[in-house]
């Protein structure tokens, strides 16, 4: 039986007794989510299509109405439509049924910071109240599965996977071949026995050692001049070597979404950032297999959304709701999900961003229960307060 | 409160009390090496010999007060030699726009024009390259330490990202006149530097600033992580108003200045590639933070600033961070508000907010405690390599630094990178020093290899085992890093070993 079909199935049982079911595959599920620093330009990305508002306030970078010219958004539904930059992407994706789109995401949060807002969506705690500044969410879902073996695809570990889980971290932009030898990284480990670092010591010599064998196909490929994929494709295609084999938590954060100036439309800046993206998701599912990508979601999210209405360097500022994607071999269909309104200036949050009506961790919540089987208190530990919402996504 | 000898000691050596200490006083060398390690960028045969000689309250004395630095010759030659150091930023940035225009024109053929554009990019990646030199090369041989730590610092706290547009050709200028020079000075001064330098300004987007038209970003962040911090009771109306004080303030790369309106121009300001242009600017009244702001062009921001860095939120905001940076992840929150006091009754005087930390019996006790990151890891082991025999090449530094995520003017977003230990000590960052280590204390890490089509290299082995280690820091290292080095069998595994050891993990 498929995965989604069992899925299916089960969808109509209380998440209690769901997460009994699910404890022991736990672990061959996977869950990869992607962290667009900067509040990327949700509305030029899922393009509100039936809006007249929209093309009024952006007289200079709105991207057109579906049409012939491949330079136009691509139709999703009556409303919505996708970034012509992931035509060859994530649009078939899309039409396999394995994407779906949740506008009107985010965080109550409106400082309209980005650091703030990063914390705060990393952490997923309540935004009143003391917060703990050493408890990400992933770390914390990585607590209650069973079998979870978290990652982080980074330099340095991000605040979402910090926590009572000791999580690995490795950026694979580039890799090297060990140095250290194997008699070297047991005398430098005795020297961290009594310290605080001692187990990422240890830890990290064994990512080490696993991250060179995974990939160790590939460096030799490397050193013969055979690889042709760049920047996140590369990441991404190495991240799904990685996952499909070893890890079902994955992080990973892509930058360079600050747009204030001169984003371009349905080409420009903007649009070749989202095409290096959807090319390295594209890449990631492929390089996942068929059967793993069954079992496989990953989340694309930002901390916030921009401003709805262009500004005066045809760029946007800091706004409000922004969209998530939600893509997977085990996605029910395609849809745009969740709670959404017309896009008139009656609907902007402050008559000036996109509302957030469907909360992050309400969201995150409803989809973890299902993907992972959690009972109501282990969500709880994931998501303090939080009612879930099962958008029906997986 | 006093508790021990070692305590007894530095507590004299910082000058908390109140008489320079007698000559039979002075630090023994444990002492000596622990203090200048902390306020150097890692201690050196020569810093070791500096602090037992001056004692520790003169000696952060010199360090906080001081004179023009002083180079090793043949560093000096290598910064001379360099772009940065020979052309005005005007001319750099006005020739590096002459080259974008050029590669944006029209070609007849597109290889051309390809070709036109990577000479552009390749040109700017140089002059990065440069200023990320010389910062190494200072951090490693400048005789002013404290300064140096300092102006890194600023730099993160004022941070840019280089691959902005022609940051690259601005960041080398940015760090040598508008933070260096003030970085132990007035944050006034400082803050005022930093929102006239065209890097920040072309950063943050202020340079598109202008009425009408607003750009918030440099006014949001100006507030929020250059002074006041967030949370500090400012609130989005105080940002939208200091973007429009903000406007007109920007970066002029062209020969001509615009065509002004005759009432407004005596409101004109250029300076270098500083340009005031009355044209943007909104003249409406203003109000920041519960109080008006008299409208007058430029003088506006001077007003803004003034009230800025003199608030005493921006006074604990400071105060903090730079405990944070020199003593623990988490500062007593007493001496943190000491110093905030010494800030606000100084007027905003960095290195008499220093004093107040560096002299305290907190940061005596605090040897040890503080994580180095990349950058003070990094210099620290080949400074402790090499002492002051001056390097060919910072090439490999770089690399370890992109390695661990922390490289030179690489931080994309304006809040600079994290100084607390958990942000650099994740097991991958962790497997990363090791193999760092390795490459330095092998010898072969290529610090004194020429660059160029044929590299010239100079093999120096680096001295470990030497006076400081014998004298000094072999005695701080714990039973388990003295084990760790008994079982190498050489000089080379010996000196990865070391660099390697917890002890030089922390300063």
């Amino acid at each position: 039986m498929q995965r989604r079909h069992l899925l299916q199935s089960l969808s109509a049982l209380p998440l209690l007794s769901a997460g009994q079911l699910f404890a022991a595959p736990a672990a061959q599920s996977r869950l990869l989510f992607v962290f667009l620093r900067g509040a990327y330009d949700a509305a030029n990305l899922l393009v509100p299509t039936s809006s007249d508002f929209y093309y009024a306030s952006r007289p200079d970078i709105a991207v057109p109405r579906p049409g012939a010219d491949l330079n136009t958004a691509i139709a999703l539904n009556a409303d919505w439509g996708l970034h012509p930059a992931l035509r060859d992407t994530v649009y078939p994706l899309w039409q396999k049924g394995e994407a779906s789109f949740i506008p009107f995401a985010g965080t109550d949060d409106v400082s309209r910071s980005h650091f703030e807002t990063q914390d705060s969506i990393e952490l997923g705690q309540p935004l009143t109240g003391q917060k703990n500044y050493r408890s990400g969410f992933m770390n914390r879902l990585a607590a209650v599965i069973n079998g979870a073996e978290p990652m982080a695809f980074t330099d340095s570990l991000p605040l979402v996977m910090q926590g009572s889980v000791q999580v690995p971290n490795t950026a694979l932009k580039s890799i090297a071949k060990p140095a250290v030898d194997a008699r070297q990284t047991a005398i430098i480990a005795a020297m961290y026995k009594d310290s605080d670092l001692s187990s990422r010591v240890t830890d990290g010599f064994a990512v080490r050692d696993e991250v060179a064998r995974e990939l160790s196909t590939e460096m030799q490929a490397a050193s013969r001049g055979a690889i042709n994929a760049k920047g996140f494709e590369l990441e991404a295609q190495r991240i799904a070597r990685l996952m499909k084999e070893r890890y079902n938590l994955g992080f990973v954060d892509v930058g360079g979404w600050d747009t204030h100036v001169n984003q371009g439309g349905a080409s420009g800046y903007l649009a070749s950032r989202l095409e290096e993206l959807g090319r390295g998701l594209a890449t990631f599912a492929q390089e996942m297999g068929p059967a793993a990508w069954r079992n496989t979601t990953v989340v694309v999210a930002s901390e916030f959304g921009r401003t709805f209405r262009q500004n005066g360097n045809r760029g946007t500022d800091h706004g409000h709701g922004s969209v998530y994607w939600v893509l997977g071999g085990g996605l029910r269909n395609a849809q745009v999900a969740g709670e959404q309104v017309r896009v008139e200036q009656a609907t902007l949050f402050q008559n000036r961003d996109y509302p957030v009506l469907n909360e992050y961790r309400a969201v995150l919540a409803g989809l973890f229960s299902r993907q992972f089987g959690l009972n109501s208190k282990q969500l709880e530990q994931v998501f303090a307060g939080v009612t879930p919402r099962d958008l029906g996504l997986v | 409160m006093i508790r021990t000898p070692t305590v007894l000691l530095l507590c004299a050596l910082l000058g908390a009390c109140a008489t320079p200490p007698p000559a039979a006083n002075r630090p023994g060398p444990v002492a000596a090496y622990q203090l200048s390690n902390r306020l150097t960028w890692g201690a050196t045969g020569a810093t070791l010999d500096q602090a037992e000689r001056l004692g520790l309250g003169p000696y952060l004395a010199q360090q906080l007060h001081p004179g023009p630095a002083t180079l090793p010759v043949a560093v000096q030659q290598q910064i001379d030699a360099l772009a940065i150091s020979q052309t005005p930023v005007v001319a750099l940035a006005q020739d590096m726009e002459k080259l974008r225009l050029e590669a944006n024109a029209t070609f007849a053929v597109d290889a051309d024009k390809k070709a036109a554009q990577q000479a552009y990019q390749q040109a700017l990646n140089r002059l990065g390259r440069e200023a990320a030199t010389r910062h190494l090369l200072r951090a490693l041989y400048s005789s002013n330490q404290v300064q140096e730590q300092m102006t890194w610092f600023w730099l993160n706290h004022f941070n840019v990202h280089q691959y902005k547009s022609d940051l690259r050709a601005l960041v080398g200028d940015y760090e040598d006149t508008a933070l260096r020079p003030h970085a132990l000075g007035k944050f006034r001064t400082l803050l005022g530097a930093v929102a006239h330098h065209s890097a920040m300004l072309r950063y943050l987007d202020n340079a598109q600033n202008a009425a009408n038209r607003i750009n918030e970003n440099y006014a949001r962040e100006l507030m929020e992580l250059h002074t006041l911090g967030l949370g500090a009771g400012y609130t989005q109306q105080d940002v939208q108003e200091m973007a429009r004080v903000l406007t007109g303030v920007g970066v002029n790369l062209g020969p001509d200045n615009p065509q002004v309106r005759k009432e407004l121009q005596a409101d004109y300001v250029r300076k270098g590639l500083f340009e005031f242009n009355p044209n943007r600017h909104d003249y409406g009244p203003k109000t920041l933070l519960g109080q008006p702001i008299r409208s007058r062009g430029l003088a506006e921001l001077d007003e803004a600033l003034d009230r800025l860095a003199r608030h005493p939120a921006t006074a604990h905001f400071i105060s903090r961070k730079l405990a944070q940076y020199w003593l623990s992840d988490n500062p007593p929150p007493a001496l943190v508000e000491r110093m905030a006091q010494s800030f606000l009754k100084s007027d905003g005087d960095i290195a008499a907010t220093l004093q107040t930390l560096l002299s305290s019996t907190e940061y005596a006790q605090g040897a040890g405690q503080k994580f180095k990151d990349p950058v003070h890891y990094v210099v620290s082991a080949v400074r402790l390599a090499y002492d002051d025999k001056p390097i060919l090449n910072v090439g490999p530094m770089l690399n370890w630094l992109n390695r661990m995520g922390q490289p030179l003017y690489g931080r994309q977003t304006p809040d600079g990178y994290a100084l607390d230990a958990a942000a650099w000590s994740s097991p991958g960052q962790m497997a990363t020093r090791f193999e760092i280590a390795k490459a330095i204390g092998s010898g072969n890490a290529g610090l004194f290899k020429t660059d160029g089509p044929q590299p010239l290299e100079k093999p120096a082995f680096p001295q470990l085992a030497n006076a400081l280690y014998y004298r000094a820091l072999g005695q701080t290292l714990g039973p388990n890093t003295q084990q760790a080095l008994a079982q190498a069998t050489s000089a080379q595994e010996w000196n990865s070993f070391l660099l390697s050891s917890p002890e030089l993990m922390h300063r």
